[in-house]
């Protein structure tokens, strides 16, 4: 109930300021000019969408989300509201889980206005609708680690340039470690066995499963897994500065 | 109705509250003193469940805030030291989000944000936004927010802090009347406000209880008619701690 409350509170203030509108705009572009202009949509003719476009959603995520997320806390730390939410008869959980789900609404809003490359594609071709229901689900759930993320690092700092820069960087990093390339490149410097590691670590190789239709048990682990963790981080964190 | 025993706060090796205690009855407006840095603020916010105490008891009407807190919170209005808000709502909005918090539908919700609009002097800006307000109003949006649920206990940080006398007087007035039916614990450094508005006053210094009683058994037991020789009497410099 009072996640509810929170949830809405969020919501209005997402799409009274100009974040969520900016960073939806620019993920449409973005992903526009990459499927069709980069990946060559209309000439490859790739019906699983899964090289034109689904290929370049980690990558915006890296730099967009935080940009949605970076608010999360920092700026009840900065504004000091975080002293109102913490003295109301609410459990800090509610209020995490609030404004997570707010964070990933937007989100989920964004990935539906990308319903005309869906629409084109059906209308030009004979997809496997599986396969693109399933490669939406692989970016929701990139998107969703992300914002976890950028969620307990808000939850350190009042400065959302910090939290932004910071957020930024560690989904870089657990983009590129699993990256096709860089996979490949330390399988030559360390051998197998680490680059299988560090594949596994990172979310390249989860979110590309996914993305051709493979629902694997340790792809739902590993989202689950750094969801789960970062919630679980930002109400430890949020605690231990109140002490 | 507010009951603290042996609380102490300790922030590293720095003890910002120390071993203090005191009650407030219902019926009673506690006027809370002391320099700045005394450590008022810090017992406000454990008192209000905002953070826990290094050790101590808190009850409110009989409710341990430490083992049940949402149940503690709900009886508790509170308006922090800075009077946060979120800027990005308007008045009524923001008003409307506290009322939810506290469990507030329909009519209900819509009466009780109307009366803390009305209680606080809020109409002529009730669908302003908020960023856009003077520092007073931003004032007045935080006390109606700890208004809203009419709750058993008060707790007001500074609440006349920024504002200009008419709006003191207003807010010292508003004290007063809710104090009928309450139990109000307020923070404040002008000693004015403690013969406006309080039944009872507790000075702190550095953390501990120096002087407790109503205004007129302080002037007895210091021998001053003026508060500000007693708060000096017994309050350290902050260039002498």
């Amino acid at each position: 109930m009072n996640t509810l409350t929170i949830y809405k509170r969020e919501m209005s203030s997402y799409f009274s300021q100009l974040t969520a509108y900016i960073a939806i705009f620019i993920f449409l572009i973005f992903i526009m000019i990459m499927t069709f202009a980069v990946a060559q949509y209309m000439r490859v003719g790739d019906a699983s969408l899964q090289y034109t476009f689904f290929y370049w959603h980690p990558l915006v995520y890296v730099l967009l989300v935080p940009i949605v997320g970076m608010r999360m806390w920092s700026d009840e730390h900065r504004s000091n509201t975080i002293e109102l939410l913490g003295t109301f008869p609410i459990s800090i959980w509610s209020t995490i889980l609030g404004k997570y789900l707010a964070a990933a609404t937007v989100w989920l809003i964004a990935l539906a206005l990308t319903f005309p490359i869906w629409i084109t594609t059906n209308y030009l071709g004979d997809p496997d609708n599986f396969v693109i229901f399933s490669g939406y689900l692989g970016s929701f759930l990139v998107c969703c680690s992300f914002l976890a993320i950028t969620s307990l690092i808000s939850a350190f700092t009042k400065d959302q340039v910090v939290t932004l820069v910071l957020s930024c960087f560690i989904c870089f990093l657990i983009y590129l470690v699993g990256f096709d390339q860089v996979a490949r490149w330390i399988q030559t410097v360390a051998g197998n066995s680490v680059a299988e590691v560090f594949t596994a670590t990172g979310v390249w190789d989860h979110f590309r499963s996914l993305n051709v239709g493979n629902f694997r048990l340790q792809d739902f682990v590993w989202f689950a897994t750094v969801i789960s963790t970062s919630l679980i981080g930002t109400n430890f964190v949020l605690n231990s500065k109140r002490n | 109705m507010i009951e603290v025993t042996n609380l102490t706060k300790s922030f590293g090796a720095k003890t910002a509250v120390n071993d203090l205690s005191f009650k407030v009855k219902k019926g009673e407006v506690l006027g809370f003193l002391g320099p700045n840095g005394a450590g008022k603020s810090t017992t406000m916010r454990m008192v209000t469940g905002y953070f826990p105490p290094t050790s101590g008891q808190i009850s409110i009407c009989g409710i341990d805030m430490l083992k049940s807190p949402e149940q503690a919170k709900a009886k508790i209005g509170y308006l922090p030291e800075s009077a946060p808000l979120y800027d990005d709502m308007t008045v009524a909005g923001f008003l409307r989000f506290a009322a939810d918090i506290r469990g507030f539908k329909g009519a209900a919700r819509k009466e009780a944000v109307e009366k803390a609009i009305e209680t606080c002097f809020l109409q002529k800006v009730a669908h302003q936004s908020i960023d856009t307000l003077s520092k007073g109003y931003r004032h007045r949006t935080c006390l109606a927010q700890s208004l809203l649920h009419d709750p058993e206990v008060l707790i007001l940080d500074e609440p006349t802090d920024g504002l200009d006398p008419n709006q003191k007087h207003e807010v010292r007035e508003l004290i007063k009347t809710l104090g009928k039916d309450k139990a109000i614990l307020f923070s404040t450094h002008i000693l004015e406000e403690v013969d406006a508005a309080c039944s009872r006053a507790v000075i702190v210094d550095q953390g501990v209880i120096v002087a407790n009683g109503t205004p007129t058994e302080l002037r007895e037991t210091y021998k001053s008619d003026s508060l500000h020789d007693i708060f000096r009497k017994v309050t350290t410099l902050d260039t002498a701690a």
